[in-house]
């Protein structure tokens, strides 16, 4: 809340002052190279706070980048090197966790959130708008003015 | 000696604060009016010594203070004045007294202007004040304090963060707390309507200007912030789903569904009970976002919040103040009167259905940013939720929103036409399609960028719509079309000011599938070219600052031959903290931006560097430039000044200050 980026900024700066896709690291071929910034987008660099290797100067997120070129030079698809990264780091790895039953309610959250939020406007309006009974003291004062008029 | 006078002041408007969270609600309670009285001296003499607090505080930093342990680890003799200013709030213990200080000057400001009000709502409303203010004046004291003193001063201090001496810092985090804190008067009131049992029109109209003042600090906040890790990151992204920023994100979200919800209450007397609810929401995600960074829960390395006693003394606040709310919300809630009806297609089912969408969204910024931490917590298993997940799930709720503004500001209240209102934005949707057209000629694909774009003209044309209407209405002929216009309340100005804004900034953002990158290793003489532009590499070259050395390159950037700009990115060394920092050469040419931003230099003389060409991008944040002027429109709508005027009447009488 104080920075509202302060912690990215605070690790970019603990990290080795190294930038963020280095030119000796682009493939050659565009069209693979392309899919290798793709891929690098979805994989976290695992010793920052919620960056993706695309965007990290750390070491680690250097040689991750490195290491997806390699696969897919060497033939893989996108989802073999993901398998290939989960593997070895786990879940951890992937910024789009995986659907599976841990994640269920993660991924089930903003449905359930329409779902429930529409449950409960249709259900309001279904009842009618109940009309409070005037009271004796009511009845009487209105009883009262009619008479005058 | 100024030292502990600040630090005495807080003690004492730690006092006061106590005095003011129990006597005037008692007062309310028991119809007592001395009680409710001291309400307003009490929170206009808080507002005063925490200013003393935080002046005294403020002065140690100007005069670099050594013997205070917190100038010391955040400040540095040769630092410039502007940073020792700012460097107050660039460390744990001072924002917080920021926190503070905004907070009691929201007291104070309601207590100034209590005349307008119920006398037991504003005693109500100022006695939660109180409560928050306690909490968090002992919070400070406790574990925060920013007034110690060390036994050993040493010569020179450690110098602030060099990523936070920067203009962002001095203007982001005090618009962000006016916004984050400014939401804590809605939360008052709505505590103080459960309280009394009594809500109304009245409630509304007084609480709107607070909510949407604190609305636009948050929106000029978040837009702040997002420029400045623009800038400073190095690659030019603007949002990034960092949970720091989702926890900013989340009370933007609940803040907008409420001051939406809160003109059909204010309007129609409808959705009372929804209106109290979000007000609560609101705040109570602001405190959550004030736990999630202060209490270390999202990052060990976050440099300001390695204390745990911190984080469990404000998970302590927090259950307090969000489980107390939500429980008087339970327990009350039932007891206020619903008020009127609507049929679904109407301006009120229009409303609704923004908090539908907008509570959706704030549920799955929500869950995304503590889901991985639950999980870890329960079972150990580690996940990462980001930016892809949130891209993916926001797009479906943001695009309906989008789409559905346009045609919620067509229909009427109680009971509107569909069909009369598309009609009528017939207009703004072939605007979209030329719109789309033109962009689709000049950049060709992808589609993605072209369709939102197209959806960006739509909203923007759309949101005046409504507005052309009430001047020029089809049919008639309206000579007098200037005095029409000037007529029209300034809300109905804000309304399409601010629904354009949000247009202009999803036009920005779709603009960036348009963009250009290079990533490449450049030498002295060397062009670039990007896009519409070429960058000519002049030379390289070093220099020193007043605490940092650094080394920078002069470039050019040209367009069609002929310079238009010169941009020097260089890369800093704060000596003090050992830190570098990396500065982007930017040249804002139209609405775009050509940004080059620096790497390491090789052995043989290249230096690595980033190139970017960002159309239209400078549209994002001149989009929440529109959003915080059109709410300011509607701030100054007539309807919100007459309380004024009637003060202003009522003063020469000589009425008690109550």
């Amino acid at each position: 809340m104080k920075r509202s980026l302060a912690s990215a900024l605070l690790l970019l700066a603990l990290a080795a002052p190294a930038h963020a896709v280095q030119p000796d690291e682009i493939l050659p071929d565009p069209v693979l190279e392309a899919r290798a910034r793709h891929l690098s987008e979805q994989l976290r660099c695992m010793v920052c706070q919620n960056q993706s290797i695309d965007d990290s100067d750390a070491a680690l997120a250097k040689d991750l980048r490195v290491l997806v070129r390699e696969r897919l030079k060497a033939g893989d698809s996108d989802a073999q090197v993901k398998d290939y990264l989960v593997a070895r780091y786990g879940d951890f790895i992937l910024l789009k966790p995986p659907f599976k039953t841990e994640t269920l309610a993660l991924w089930l959250a903003p449905l359930a959130a329409l779902v429930l939020g529409a449950a409960a406007v249709l259900s309001r309006r279904r009842r009618p708008e109940p009309v409070a009974p005037l009271t004796a003291e009511e009845k009487a004062t209105l009883e009262s003015l009619t008479r005058e008029s | 000696m100024i030292v502990e006078i600040g630090h005495y002041a807080l003690v004492l408007a730690c006092a006061l604060a106590l005095v003011q969270a129990v006597a005037p609600i008692w007062g309310a309670t028991r119809g007592d009016s001395a009680l409710m009285a001291v309400a307003r001296p009490l929170a206009l003499t808080q507002f005063l010594f925490v200013a003393i607090a935080y002046a005294a505080l403020t002065h140690a930093h100007l005069v670099s203070d050594f013997s205070v342990a917190n100038v010391v680890e955040n400040s540095h003799s040769a630092k410039p004045l502007i940073y020792k200013i700012s460097g107050v709030w660039g460390n744990h213990e001072g924002s917080m007294l920021l926190w503070v200080l905004i907070l009691s000057m929201c007291g104070a400001a309601v207590a100034a202007l209590a005349a307008r009000m119920p006398r037991d709502l504003y005693a109500n409303a100022l006695g939660v004040q109180g409560m928050i203010g306690a909490a968090f004046y002992l919070f400070i004291l406790a574990t925060s304090n920013p007034f110690a003193r060390l036994a050993n001063p040493p010569m020179e201090g450690a110098d602030l963060n060099p990523i936070l001496q920067d203009p962002g810092l001095a203007i982001h985090p005090p618009l962000l707390y006016l916004g984050y804190v400014g939401f804590s008067i809605s939360f008052s009131f709505a505590a103080a309507a459960l309280i009394s049992g009594r809500i109304d029109a009245n409630w509304a109209r007084i609480v709107r200007p607070w909510t949407l003042a604190a609305w636009i600090f948050l929106t000029l906040g978040i837009a702040m912030g997002s420029y400045w890790a623009y800038y400073t990151l190095g690659w030019g992204g603007f949002w990034f789903w960092d949970p720091v920023e989702n926890a900013s994100l989340m009370p933007w979200l609940a803040g907008t569904a409420l001051i939406h919800c809160a003109s059909v209450m204010e309007k129609r007397d409808a959705l009372k009970i929804w209106t109290i609810f979000l007000s609560i929401l609101a705040f109570s995600l602001s405190l959550l976002g004030t736990f999630l960074v202060r209490s270390g829960v999202l990052t060990s390395v976050h440099a300001f919040a390695s204390d745990p006693t911190r984080g469990v003394f404000i998970l302590g606040i927090l259950a307090l103040a969000i489980g107390s709310a939500l429980a008087l919300f339970a327990w009350r809630a039932s007891s206020l009167q619903g008020g009127g009806i609507f049929a679904p297609i109407s301006r009120e089912g229009a409303l609704v259905l923004n908090n539908l969408l907008l509570t959706a969204a704030c549920a799955t910024v929500l869950v995304g940013t503590l889901y991985p931490l639950a999980l870890e917590a329960l079972t150990g298993e580690k996940i990462s939720v980001g930016a892809p997940f949130f891209n993916l799930m926001m797009a479906p709720i943001a695009i309906p929103l989008f789409i559905a503004i346009p045609f919620g500001q067509q229909l009427a209240w109680k009971r509107g036409d569909l069909l009369a209102a598309a009609q009528r934005l017939l207009v703004a949707a072939i605007a979209a399609l030329v719109a789309a057209l033109i962009f689709f000629a000049l950049h060709g694909g992808p589609a993605v960028p072209v369709a939102l774009s197209a959806l960006a003209i739509f909203v923007v044309v759309g949101a005046f719509a409504d507005v052309a209407h009430r001047i020029a209405p089809r049919g008639f002929s309206s000579p007098n079309k200037w005095a029409r216009a000037k007529g029209l309340p300034l809300s109905a100005w804000g309304t399409a000011i601010a629904h354009a804004g949000f247009g202009v900034s999803l036009l920005g953002i779709a603009a960036t599938g348009w963009g250009v990158e290079k990533i490449t290793t450049v030498k002295m003489g060397d062009v670039v070219t990007l896009g519409p532009y070429v960058v000519l590499v002049q030379d390289f070259s070093a220099r020193n600052g007043p605490n940092y050395n650094e080394t920078f390159a002069r470039m050019q950037v040209r367009s069609a031959g002929a310079p238009v700009a010169e941009i020097e990115p260089s890369k800093r060394f704060y000596p003090a903290r050992r830190m570098p920092r990396t500065e982007a050469g930017i040249a804002t040419l139209g609405l775009g931006q050509v940004y080059v931003s620096l790497g390491e230099q090789g052995k043989d003389g290249g230096l690595d560097a980033r190139f970017y060409w960002k159309p239209l991008v400078t549209l994002i944040w001149i989009g929440a430039l529109i959003m915080a002027f059109g709410g300011l429109a509607s701030v100054a709508d007539r309807r919100l000044r007459i309380g004024v005027a009637r003060r202003a009447r009522n003063a020469p009488q000589g009425v008690p200050a109550e």
